[in-house]
C-alpha cells in the first residue's frame, strides 16, 4: 500500500514581497504513511502546508491527488479534495460545545439535528479514546483535549490526507501516545499523514519517511530508519552539530557554596499546593513532570502570577512578601511565561516596545524611558540575542516563534534580574534557537543569575540544570542532582517511586 | 435613543408608582381623607421640557391640599403605562381624573370605565381620540393658533422684505407642527422668502451651526424664527460672532417660543424681538370648573396663547408668565 | 510580509491613512463644489473684536467638544476595548455643575469660573471612575457599564439645576465659549490645542501610552509584566472624565445656557465614530490620538458641508451614515488586504514590464 502515491506536489513556488518562501519544492505522500515534514522555523514548512490547504495560492508548480491534477484556491477546496488540517494553534470555537465544533461549517451536517450531532460525536470520541463529552463546552476542556477534538473533526471528515501541524506541542506523554495510536490506526486505513513537529524523538517513533526543508528549498526525502537523528538535525540546520555536542559536556554545574538567593516555605497559590523551594545564586535548576503535574503552577506561585494563598518567602535571607508580579519584579525576579502568545508578547507593539516593557514597569509610570534610550536598548538586545527582525519597529507578532521568545527574553534580561524563571522557553522553537537559549541560560548562571528552567524535553533540562525538581499530581515527588541526573532516573521518578528519590 | 432613555425612565417611574401605590392603598382603605377632593393627574414627566415642568408645577400648585384637593400624580411618556396608571386611579376611587395623554388613541376603554365608576374626566394640554361624552371638558392649546399669532405679529412689523431663517423643533412634535404651519403658509403665498428651513431638534448648538452655515454662505436674511427659546439663543450666538446686529433696532429680527424667564429678559433688554407662548397653565381653569366657579359652553376650551413684543414687555409680564427661573 | 503590503497601501501614513484621505476627499469635494468654501474672513463681532469667520472656522470651532471627547475616548477604547456611551450625559452633568457653581452668586469672576470648572472636573471624574470601576473591577463590558450613566445621566443633570435651564451672561463666559478680546481665533479651538498638548506631554512624561496599549492588546501579558491593568483602565475613564468636563464647560459657555436635554446630545456616537475614523481599533490596543482628532474634524466637516449644500438636517444623519459606512468599510481589514494585494500585483506587473523592456 505504501508505494501508492496519494499526493504529489511538484516544483512548488511561493513568493512573498521580497522573499522566496518556497523555491521549487517537491513533496510526495504515499497512501498509508506517516510522513514527517522537518525544518527549522522559516524553512517553509508552514508555507508549504498553507499552499496545500488553500490558505495561500502557489505561484508555480502543480499538485496532484491520486494522480489527478487539482487546483486549490481555498480551504474549502482542500477539504473537498480530502485534505484536512489540524493547526498548531487551535482554531476551534471555545464557546461552542465539542459536538458543535466537530460539525460546524460542514455541508453534510446542515440538516442533522443537534441530538444526532451529539450522538455521532460521542461515538467518535469514544472510538478515539478522547476524554471529552460531546455536550461539553470546548473551552472547559484541556488544551490537549481541544487538540484531539480538532483531530477527531478532521478524521470524521473522511480525509485522505491529514495534516498535523505541531499536534503534540501541548500534549503530555500519555496524550501523545494516544495520538500516535490514533495516527497508526488511521495509517492502517490508508490515510496519508503529514506530521510537522519539533520533537525529533516523536518523528522517529512514528514516522515512515522524512522530508527536510531548509530556507524554502528541498533538502531531501529519506526513509526514517535510514537517517540517524544527528544527521537529520545536521540537515535541518545545515551544519555539523559540534556545538550541540559540546553543550552536553559542560563541566560540573552545581554551585554548592553560593548563597541561597530565594527560599520559599510552604508556598501555595490558588493553583499550586504548598511546596518548599530554594535556589542559590548562579544555580540553574528545573521543574519537571508531566503536563498538569503542577510544575508551571509552582513557578507561577513564586512569581505571584496566581493568587498567592500562603507561605513564607525569603530573598537573600530576608523575609519578603510576593503576591503580585510587580512584587516579584521589584525583588529581582523575572518570569517568562509558558504560553508565549497569551502571556508573553504584546503582539501589535513593536519589538522595541516589547523589549523595554518590563523595565518601564519597574521604573514606574512617571519615569518613561526616552525614545532614544529605548532604541539603544532594543538594538543592543537584537544584536546580543541575534533576534531576526526587519527592524526594531516591526510588530513583534509578525516575528517567528523563536524570535518572539528571544524578544521576551530580552525584555527580562534588560531588567537585569537576579533570578529568572523560564517556563518552556524553547517550545515550538527551531533547533538552532533552542541551542542559543540553552547557552544563554548557562551564561547567565555563570554571571551569577539564578535560573529556574522548565521544559517538556527532559534531555534539554538535563543539559542545562544542575538540580531537577520532579513533580507529579501537583506534589514534588523528588529532587535529582549529580549522578542521578539522567534520563532513566528522571523518567522513573516521574512515573512513580515517590520516596526513594526524595533528598532532604 | 432619546426614546429608549425615556422608556427606561418611565420604567423607573412606573416602579416607584407601584411602590407608592402599595403604600397609599393601605392607608386609603382605612378611611376617607377629610373631605378633600381626590384628583388623579396623568401627565408626561416634567423632564420632558420646560413647558411640561411649568405645567406639572402649575398642577401641583393649584390642586394643593390648601385649595382642598388630594393630588395623585403619574408621569410617563408611554401610553400603555399611562393607561395602567389611569386604571389604578379608577380602582383607587379618585373623584376626578386629569389626563394629558402620550398618544391620542387607546383610551376608550379606560374612560368608559371611569364613567361607569362615576369619575369625571378632564383632558388637558392634549386631545384624545374618544367620544366627547367620555369627558367633561378638554382644556387644550391650539398650537396652530400659537404659530398664527407669532406670524401675524411678524407681518405687523411691516418689513420691506422678509428673508427668514426658520429653525424647527423636533420634526413631528405638536409644537413644531403648530409653529411651522403658519410660517409655511407665508412662504407658500410669497409674502415671505425662505432662506433656509432646518430642524435643530430643539438643540441650541445645532441651531447655532445652522445659522453659522447661512452666514458663511453669504445669503441675506433679516428674520430668525426659532421654534423655541434655546434655539433662538443659539442663533443669536452665531449672529454675535459674525457681528450681525439683532433685536430692537437691529438688522435681524429674532423670534423665539416658550417664554422662559431668561428669554423674556433678552426681550426686555432689546436683544430679541418676540417670544410666543403655548400656555402651560390649565390647572386653574379645570379647578374653577370642578368648583363650579365657571360654567362651560363647549367641551373644548382653548387656552389663551400669549405672544410678547420686546417693545411692550414689562417686568411684571416676566414675573407672571415666564417659565423657569 | 503582509506588513509590506500595508506599507505600500498606506504610503507610509499607517494608521492615519483613512482619516487623512477622508479629510482630503472632503476638502477636494468642497473646493470643486464651491471654490470659496474655505475662504476665511476677518470680521468685527458684536463685542467689537476682530475675529476670523468662514466655513473653515465653523468646522474647526464646531468640532472642538467632539475632538476633546475623542481624545479621551481613544484612551478608554485602547485600554478597555470598548467605548463609553455616557459621555454626552456626563457632559450634561458636568455642564450643569459648572453652571450651578457659577450661579451661586450673581457676579462671575475669573477665579469663580476656574472653581466652577474644577468642580465640574471633579464631578465628571467621579462619574468616570464609577464607569471605570464597573469596567475595570467588575469586568462589565464598557458599553453595558456606561449604559447606566447614559440612561440616567441627563436626569441627574436635570436634578442639579432643579430642572431649569439657567443662563449665564458674563464676558468671561463669552470669552471661553466664543472669542477672547484681541484674539481672532475661537477660544474652543485654543482649548483643543491646549488639550492636545496636554495629552502629548502626558505621553511624553509618563509611560501611559505603552501601558495602555499593553493592557489593551494583551491584558494577561501586561499583568505578568507587572502592569496593574485595573488601574490603567480606571485611569483611562478618569482622564475621559476630564475631557468630558472640558467639553461640557465649553458647550455651556458657547451659548451661556445649560440645557441638560440637548447639551452635546448624541455626541457619544460621533465620538466613537471619530475614534473609528481615526483608524483606531475599537477592540482596543494600539491607538493614535491624532487620528481621533482628525476623525472629529472629518465628522464636523461632513456636517457643515451638508448644511452648506442645504441638505435638510433631518437627512444629514442619513448622509453622514452613508459616508461613515464607506469610511469604515474602506478601513476594514478585508478591504485593506484586498487593496494591498491589488497594489502589490500592480507593482509586480510593472516591474515585470520594466524587466521585459530592459
Amino acid at each position: 500500500m505504501q508505494d501508492e502515491v496519494l499526493l504529489q506536489m511538484r516544483h512548488i513556488d511561493k513568493k512573498f514581497p521580497g522573499v522566496l518562501a518556497l523555491n521549487g519544492v517537491d513533496f510526495t505522500l504515499r497512501k498509508g504513511e506517516i510522513h514527517a515534514l522537518m525544518g527549522e522555523n522559516g524553512a517553509g514548512k508552514s508555507t508549504l502546508i498553507k499552499v496545500l490547504t488553500g490558505v495561500y495560492r502557489m505561484d508555480g508548480g502543480e499538485i496532484t491527488v491520486e494522480g489527478e491534477k487539482i487546483s486549490i484556491h481555498s480551504p474549502q477546496d482542500a477539504q473537498n479534495n480530502g485534505i484536512s488540517t489540524v493547526y498548531q494553534e487551535i482554531t476551534l470555537c471555545p464557546n461552542l460545545t465539542v459536538a458543535e465544533n466537530m460539525f460546524i461549517g460542514r455541508e453534510d451536517g446542515a440538516w442533522i439535528k443537534h441530538k444526532d450531532y451529539e450522538k455521532r460525536a460521542d461515538e467518535i470520541l469514544t472510538r478515539l479514546n478522547i476524554p471529552a463529552r460531546s455536550t461539553q463546552q470546548l473551552e472547559n476542556c484541556s488544551l490537549a483535549v481541544q487538540q484531539m477534538v480538532a483531530i477527531a473533526r478532521a478524521v470524521d471528515m473522511k480525509c485522505k490526507v491529514l495534516i498535523l501541524d505541531e499536534p503534540t506541542s501541548s500534549l503530555d506523554d500519555k496524550e501523545v501516545n494516544m495520538l500516535f495510536t490514533l495516527m497508526k490506526d488511521l495509517k492502517s486505513q490508508g490515510v496519508g499523514i503529514i506530521f510537522v513537529t519539533h520533537f525529533l524523538e516523536q518523528v522517529y517513533e512514528v514516522s515512515d519517511r522524512i522530508t527536510v526543508l531548509r530556507n524554502g528549498e528541498l533538502v531531501g526525502e529519506y526513509l526514517t530508519e535510514e537517517l540517524p537523528q544527528v544527521e537529520l538535525v545536521a540537515k535541518m540546520i545545515g551544519k555539523e552539530l559540534d556545538e550541540l555536542m559540546d553543550l552536553g559536556e559542560t563541566e560540573e554545574k552545581e554551585k554548592k557554596e553560593a548563597e541561597v538567593f530565594y527560599e520559599a516555605k510552604a508556598l501555595s497559590s490558588s493553583d499550586a499546593l504548598p511546596f518548599d523551594f530554594s535556589i542559590r545564586k548562579g544555580e540553574v535548576n528545573g521543574f519537571t513532570g508531566l503536563l498538569g503535574s503542577g510544575r508551571s503552577e509552582s513557578v507561577r506561585a513564586i512569581f505571584g502570577a496566581d493568587k498567592v494563598t500562603g507561605g513564607d518567602v525569603k530573598i537573600k535571607g530576608k523575609p519578603v512578601k510576593i503576591t503580585s508580579p510587580i512584587d516579584a519584579m521589584k525583588n529581582g525576579i523575572g518570569y517568562l511565561a509558558e504560553d508565549r502568545k497569551r502571556d508573553g508578547i504584546i503582539a501589535e507593539l513593536s519589538v522595541r516596545e516589547n523589549i523595554i516593557l518590563a523595565l518601564q514597569v519597574l521604573n514606574g509610570m512617571f519615569k518613561p524611558i526616552s525614545r532614544s534610550e529605548a532604541e539603544a536598548f532594543a538594538d543592543e538586545y537584537i544584536k546580543v540575542l541575534n533576534i531576526k527582525t526587519a527592524s526594531r519597529e516591526t510588530p513583534v507578532g509578525s516575528l517567528s516563534g523563536g524570535n518572539q521568545q528571544k524578544v521576551i527574553l530580552a525584555r527580562w534580561l534588560l531588567t537585569h534580574p537576579d533570578y529568572l524563571i523560564l517556563d518552556e522557553p524553547t517550545r515550538g522553537i527551531d533547533v538552532g534557537t533552542k541551542l542559543e537559549i540553552q547557552k544563554l541560560v548557562l551564561k547567565l548562571a555563570e554571571d551569577g543569575v539564578s535560573v529556574t528552567f522548565i521544559s517538556s524535553e527532559v534531555e534539554e533540562m538535563l543539559r542545562t540544570c544542575s538540580r531537577l525538581i520532579v513533580m507529579r499530581d501537583r506534589h514534588i515527588v523528588g529532587e535529582l542532582k549529580g549522578a542521578d541526573l539522567n534520563q532513566t532516573k528522571v523518567m522513573k521518578t516521574i512515573a512513580g517511586g515517590e520516596t526513594e528519590n526524595v533528598e532532604k | 435613543m432619546k426614546r429608549f432613555k425615556a422608556m427606561v425612565m418611565a420604567g423607573v417611574l412606573a416602579l416607584s408608582l407601584v411602590l407608592t401605590a402599595c403604600g397609599a392603598g393601605g392607608s386609603g382603605s382605612s378611611g376617607g381623607s377629610g373631605g378633600l377632593i381626590k384628583v388623579g393627574v396623568i401627565n408626561n414627566p416634567p423632564s420632558e421640557s420646560g413647558y411640561r415642568e411649568a405645567n406639572v408645577k402649575d398642577m401641583e400648585a393649584v390642586f394643593s391640599e390648601a385649595n382642598g384637593y388630594e393630588l395623585k400624580t403619574f408621569y410617563s411618556l408611554k401610553n400603555d403605562e399611562q393607561l395602567q396608571a389611569a386604571q389604578g386611579f379608577i380602582t383607587e376611587g379618585v373623584d376626578y381624573l386629569l389626563i394629558s395623554a402620550a398618544e391620542t388613541t387607546g383610551w376608550d376603554e379606560v374612560l368608559t370605565k371611569a364613567k361607569e365608576a362615576g369619575i369625571k374626566v378632564f383632558l388637558f394640554d392634549r386631545m384624545i381620540d374618544v367620544d366627547e361624552s367620555l369627558y367633561e371638558a378638554a382644556v387644550v392649546s391650539d398650537m396652530a393658533k400659537e404659530g398664527e399669532t407669532a406670524v401675524q405679529w411678524l407681518l405687523d412689523q411691516k418689513l420691506d422684505v422678509y428673508n427668514v431663517i426658520h429653525i424647527q423643533g423636533a420634526m413631528g412634535s405638536d409644537a413644531q407642527i403648530g409653529r411651522t404651519g403658519a410660517l409655511d403658509a407665508q412662504f407658500a403665498n410669497g409674502t415671505m422668502n425662505l432662506v433656509v428651513q432646518q430642524t435643530a431638534t430643539w438643540d441650541e448648538a445645532e441651531a447655532k451651526k445652522i445659522v453659522e452655515s447661512v452666514i458663511n454662505s453669504g445669503a441675506d436674511f433679516n428674520v430668525i424664527y426659532a421654534e423655541n427659546d434655546g434655539m433662538a439663543k443659539g442663533a443669536v450666538a452665531a449672529l454675535d460672532e459674525a457681528g450681525i446686529t439683532h433685536g430692537v433696532n437691529g438688522k435681524v429680527i429674532v423670534m423665539g417660543f416658550d417664554c422662559n424667564r431668561w428669554a423674556l429678559r433678552e426681550l426686555l433688554a432689546g436683544n430679541w424681538n418676540y417670544d410666543g407662548q403655548c400656555s402651560p397653565f390649565q390647572a386653574q381653569i379645570i379647578s374653577d370648573i370642578i368648583q363650579g366657579k365657571t360654567t362651560i359652553s363647549s367641551k373644548i376650551i382653548i387656552n389663551e396663547e400669549k405672544g410678547f413684543d420686546a417693545t411692550t414687555l414689562t417686568q411684571n409680564d416676566i414675573d407672571t408668565y415666564g417659565l423657569g427661573e | 510580509m503582509s506588513k509590506n503590503k500595508k506599507k505600500i497601501f498606506s504610503g507610509g501614513l499607517g494608521q492615519l491613512t483613512i482619516p487623512v484621505v477622508a479629510i482630503a476627499l472632503l476638502v477636494i469635494f468642497n473646493l470643486i463644489r464651491d471654490p470659496s468654501f474655505f475662504g476665511v474672513d476677518l470680521a468685527h463681532n458684536n463685542d467689537g473684536n476682530i475675529v476670523l469667520s468662514g466655513n473653515l472656522i465653523s468646522i474647526i470651532n464646531g468640532a472642538s467638544e467632539l475632538a476633546i471627547l475623542a481624545m479621551g475616548m481613544t484612551l478608554v477604547t485602547a485600554a478597555c476595548g470598548g467605548q463609553d456611551i455616557s459621555v454626552g450625559a456626563a457632559a450634561a452633568i458636568a455642564g450643569s455643575v459648572f453652571v450651578k457653581v457659577l450661579k451661586t452668586s450673581p457676579e462671575i469672576s475669573g477665579g469663580k469660573v476656574l472653581l466652577a470648572f474644577i468642580c465640574a472636573c471633579i464631578v465628571a471624574m467621579i462619574f468616570g471612575s464609577f464607569n471605570g470601576t464597573l469596567v475595570a473591577i467588575f469586568k462589565i463590558q464598557p458599553m453595558i457599564a456606561t449604559l447606566i450613566l447614559y440612561t440616567c445621566g441627563r436626569s441627574i443633570a436635570y436634578w442639579i439645576n432643579g430642572g431649569a435651564t439657567p443662563t449665564l451672561s458674563s464676558p468671561i463666559i463669552t470669552a471661553i465659549g466664543s472669542f477672547i478680546p484681541g484674539i481672532p481665533i475661537p477660544t474652543p479651538v485654543l482649548i483643543v490645542i491646549a488639550m492636545a498638548i496636554v495629552f502629548k506631554l502626558l505621553f511624553k512624561f509618563t509611560a501611559l501610552e505603552l501601558f495602555t496599549q499593553s493592557v489593551g492588546i494583551n491584558q494577561s501579558a501586561a499583568r505578568l509584566n507587572g502592569i496593574n491593568s485595573t488601574f490603567i483602565k480606571l485611569l483611562s475613564f478618569i482622564i475621559l472624565g476630564v475631557c468630558v468636563a472640558v467639553s461640557g464647560s465649553i458647550g455651556v459657555s458657547r451659548l451661556g445656557l445649560i440645557n441638560h436635554e440637548t447639551l452635546l446630545l448624541d455626541v457619544e456616537m460621533d465620538t466613537i465614530l471619530a475614534v473609528a475614523i481615526g483608524g483606531n481599533n475599537l477592540g482596543g490596543g494600539k491607538f493614535k490620538i491624532g487620528g481621533s482628532i482628525i476623525g472629529a474634524y472629518v465628522i464636523q466637516m461632513l456636517t457643515i458641508t451638508l448644511y452648506a449644500m442645504k441638505v435638510s438636517s433631518t437627512d444629514v444623519k442619513a448622509y453622514k451614515a452613508i459616508v461613515i459606512i464607506l469610511l469604515v468599510v474602506i478601513g476594514s481589514p478585508v478591504v485593506k488586504e484586498k487593496f494591498g494585494k491589488f497594489m502589490s500585483k500592480l507593482l509586480e506587473n510593472r516591474s515585470k514590464e520594466t524587466v521585459k523592456g530592459a
